[in-house]
């Protein structure tokens, strides 16, 4: 099943961007994530492939500033897609190469000409120490 | 049996001329009759004013499938006779923005100072926003997708039991290729709607050296529609919205060399205004 345009657009446009990008489907899959946000997670996305929510939202070990890990539900990246609004946070998140690194997040969801929900968008960045 | 019939093959805006009579100067219209006589019109440009003349008399109902509301597409709408005719109901179907209806856009053009009659003054005009899911006219079974081109624009899957036409007049679906190779079928804008075509009518507007300098604008290369083609499995393959710098001598070469250089495995027609196709003629 070919993706929506909105959604390949937004891959596209990821490709051609220095700003890491975490693009899901409605249901949270992650469809794609560019090379800038590989480095961030530490693993490149032809090895993890597509991902269920639960999978994804788990295998970052995310915590807050004050140290206390940041329950999946409150990610942004899960704010808008379960809320259907943006989302922005701050926090920090070890990746799968055991590097922590500090990072602000913001997410928007992806809705198409007549209101259907298409999937969201995260974009990254990080936190000069 | 479909029948397919080009009535404006040209791209952005019409070119007449001695020079490009061989491929025409209309801008894209084509025409599907199914087996019943049930009349479908992809695209509204200039070439639609010609088909409106050869409206039979006794038909009743015509159904306008526009792609998109770039000039090219609309422009030939005011003068299609049989919008003019109250014993002819006429259905306009395209894609809304998301603030205006069809309607609204529509009349932008339809309406004064651009145009003397108002789009609300036709006698049996209805427009219809595209539904994302197929629907049906007559015999056939039609799906319209947003594919890649600037501003909502759609292509068009159309299925008959005789076989299926797609309708993808202005595509840019390589946007983005950078090293050249196509991705998985599910990132390949337009894919679904081309799968498995009888008759896959195809932008082909740029060369390969216009391409360098129109990344974006929503459109394809001769190369990247023999490529696309090649792609979702065509049966035949017709290059369109010629781009309207390209005399009759240029078409002829880019065909030629794009023959030559893609080697396809599926039949190649030239898309020049006249030219009549039978899907389902055995």
């Amino acid at each position: 099943m070919t993706h929506p345009i909105q959604i390949i657009l937004t891959r596209q446009l990821a490709t051609y961007l220095s700003v890491p990008v975490f693009l899901v489907d409605p249901k949270g899959n992650l469809l794609f994530y560019n090379e800038p946000a590989e480095t961030v997670l530490g693993r490149r996305f032809d090895e993890t492939g597509v991902m269920p929510a639960e999978e994804w939202s788990s295998v970052f070990t995310v915590i807050d500033d004050g140290g206390e890990p940041v329950p999946p539900d409150d990610l942004p990246l899960m704010i808008a897609l379960t809320r259907r609004r943006p989302a922005h946070s701050r926090f920090f998140i070890k990746g799968l190469d055991g590097t922590v690194r500090h990072l602000e997040v913001a997410a928007i969801p992806i809705s198409g000409l007549q209101d259907e929900f298409l999937g969201a968008v995260a974009i990254f960045w990080e936190v000069a120490a | 049996m479909t029948r397919v019939t080009l009535f404006g093959t040209r791209g952005s805006v019409a070119s007449p001329g001695p020079e490009t009579a061989g491929y025409g100067g209309n801008t894209s219209t084509v025409e599907v009759c199914g087996s019943d006589g049930t009349l479908l019109v992809l695209d509204a440009g200039t070439g639609i004013r010609r088909l409106g003349q050869q409206v039979p008399r006794t038909m009743s109902r015509i159904d306008i499938l526009l792609t998109h509301l770039h000039m090219d597409h609309i422009q030939g709408l005011g003068f299609f006779t049989p919008l003019y005719n109250p014993a002819i109901e006429v259905h306009i179907w395209g894609p809304s923005s998301s603030t205006l209806s069809l309607e609204a856009r529509l009349s932008r053009y339809l309406s004064p100072p651009l145009f003397p009659v108002h789009l609300r003054d036709l006698p049996r005009l209805t427009c219809h926003q595209l539904p994302y899911t197929p629907f049906e006219i007559g015999p056939f079974r039609i799906r319209a997708a947003l594919v890649c081109h600037p501003g909502p624009t759609v292509g068009y899957r159309i299925e008959a039991k005789e076989g299926v036409v797609t309708y993808l007049s202005d595509h840019e679906p390589a946007l983005g290729l950078g090293n050249g190779r196509w991705p998985g079928k599910e990132w390949i804008s337009g894919y679904d709607l081309a799968v498995d075509s009888d008759l896959l009518i195809h932008d082909s507007q740029y060369t390969d050296e216009q391409y360098k300098h129109c990344l974006g604008w929503g459109h394809s290369t001769y190369r990247h529609a023999f490529e696309f083609a090649a792609q979702v499995g065509a049966k035949e393959m017709v290059p369109f919205h010629h781009d309207p710098s390209h005399d009759d001598a240029t078409l002829d070469r880019l065909f030629e060399d794009a023959l030559r250089q893609s080697r396809p495995r599926f039949k190649v027609s030239q898309g020049r205004e006249g030219a009549v196709f039978h899907v389902g003629a055995s």
